[in-house]
């Protein structure tokens, strides 16, 4: 299951990882993302982090329902996400077939979701019901 | 191939009655016309007067146009290939709509040539019937072509046009106005269907990406209502914004608009609306951290 190059990159900066996704993934190396992603947030001690789809044109329902359920996880190791770099389109046709990104914050782009995340490690928001 | 002298055969369609006949009768059809080109345009000219068809036209245009016409409608009997034609009709289609011409008027005119052209046939060979006949079977399928050819042009310049015209009122119709840096007004006005609520969104949604907005500003004062299909569209469109890291201000939403909304029971517990305009450009500024004064301090806005 894990075999194959990586579609995609964890890079750190600071305290937060960037989490790049490079090409369309399987369902396969969506779950060895999400595994890498959420070791590594542990093992980096990263206080946030970004995941950054600006390749994807598609985003199916597994891979939301994996982005949120990576949120959820990065949050119980103690760091929030932002999604960033959604496509017009791919917000849209998300939204038509009623998929979201769950309490998961998003943003325009790279540069926003490190903007986002300094906001929120200086402020950090009361937890959300 | 034999040459049939039958009668009866000659009212058949022009194949039937040998091809040799076409070739040989066209060429002589197509010089007698140009022989009597100056009587028959005139002729002609008469008649559309009579008709009052083209009546948007001078003399001088007309005399230009019939001439063109007739000769072009010549050309294409001497040729059999209406392409040159098809261009003239183009040509002459998208300068005489502007001045209102209708289609009937088109079509009417290359009619009348057709029937005067016929008429001078039946004078030259109305001696010999069986002669007659077989000019005709040879005119009338090219004049028929002639006829369709025009009229065909004429709708497609018609369509062309609307069509044009259609592009632009979508253009027109959903501006996307960087306010400030960062913030965009949506400014609807007139009614909201579906192709338009559709465009919308690509407007949208593609502005927030290039003017890497964080607040938009959607004003639907000038929207007169809305229906469901429509109000949910608007819905998904603010999610897609948020998705995008964007959050939407809706404006102005009418007493009726208010309404309907509750009434079919959209969601719009994530809708984020203000009163109108003004309201929603405070709150947006305040949303990206602007805070304007007046500078005699009278206080903000």
């Amino acid at each position: 299951m894990n075999g194959g190059p990586r579609l995609f990159s964890i890079l750190r900066q600071g305290p937060y990882l960037i989490a790049s996704i490079h090409t369309a993934l399987d369902d396969s190396q969506l779950v060895r993302f999400q595994q890498d992603l959420v070791e590594r947030i542990g093992s980096d001690r990263a206080r946030g982090v970004v995941i950054d789809v600006a390749a994807l044109d598609v985003l199916d329902s597994f891979a939301s329902r994996t982005l949120r359920d990576i949120g959820e996880m990065a949050r119980l190791r103690g760091a929030v996400t932002v999604i960033v770099g959604i496509q017009p389109d791919v917000a849209f046709a998300m939204v038509e077939l009623g998929m979201d990104t769950g309490r998961v914050v998003t943003a325009l782009d790279l540069e926003e979701g490190l903007a986002e995340l300094d906001t929120y490690a200086a402020a950090p928001p009361a937890p959300r019901r | 191939m034999t040459r049939y002298e039958d009668p009866s055969l000659t009212v058949a369609p022009t194949g039937a009655t040998g091809d040799l006949d076409g070739d040989t009768l066209l060429p002589q059809l197509v010089a007698h016309l140009r022989e009597h080109r100056t009587r028959l345009r005139q002729e002609w000219v008469g008649r559309i007067q009579q008709a009052h068809l083209l009546q948007a036209m001078t003399a001088q245009e007309m005399s230009a146009e019939t001439t063109l016409v007739y000769d072009n409608y010549v050309e294409v009997l001497e040729t059999g290939s209406v392409e040159a034609l098809q261009h003239y009709a183009r040509d002459l289609s998208e300068r005489i709509i502007p001045r209102g011409v209708e289609t009937h008027e088109v079509v009417g005119i290359v009619l009348l040539l057709r029937d005067v052209l016929a008429r001078s046939l039946f004078e030259k060979y109305q001696r010999d019937f069986a002669l007659l006949n077989r000019v005709l079977d040879a005119y009338e399928p090219a004049a028929n072509r002639i006829a369709n050819t025009v009229a065909v042009s004429f709708v497609e310049e018609r369509e062309r046009v609307i069509r044009q015209q259609q592009d632009s009122i979508r253009e027109l119709s959903t501006p996307v106005l960087p306010v400030r840096e960062r913030l965009l007004i949506l400014p609807i006005i007139g009614v909201l269907d579906r192709e338009r609520a559709r465009q919308l969104t690509v407007q949208l949604l593609g502005g927030i990406r290039t003017h890497r907005a964080k607040v938009v500003v959607v004003d639907i004062t000038g929207v007169p209502d809305v229906d469901e299909s429509v109000a949910n569209h608007l819905v998904r469109t603010v999610d897609a914004s948020r998705l995008m890291g964007a959050s939407v201000i809706i404006t102005g939403l009418s007493p009726e608009i208010a309404q309907t909304l509750v009434t079919i029971g959209v969601d719009l517990s994530k809708m984020n609306t203000i009163g109108d305009l003004q309201g929603g450009l405070e709150e947006a500024e305040r949303l990206l951290g602007y805070a304007v004064s007046r500078e005699d301090g009278n206080g903000g806005p």
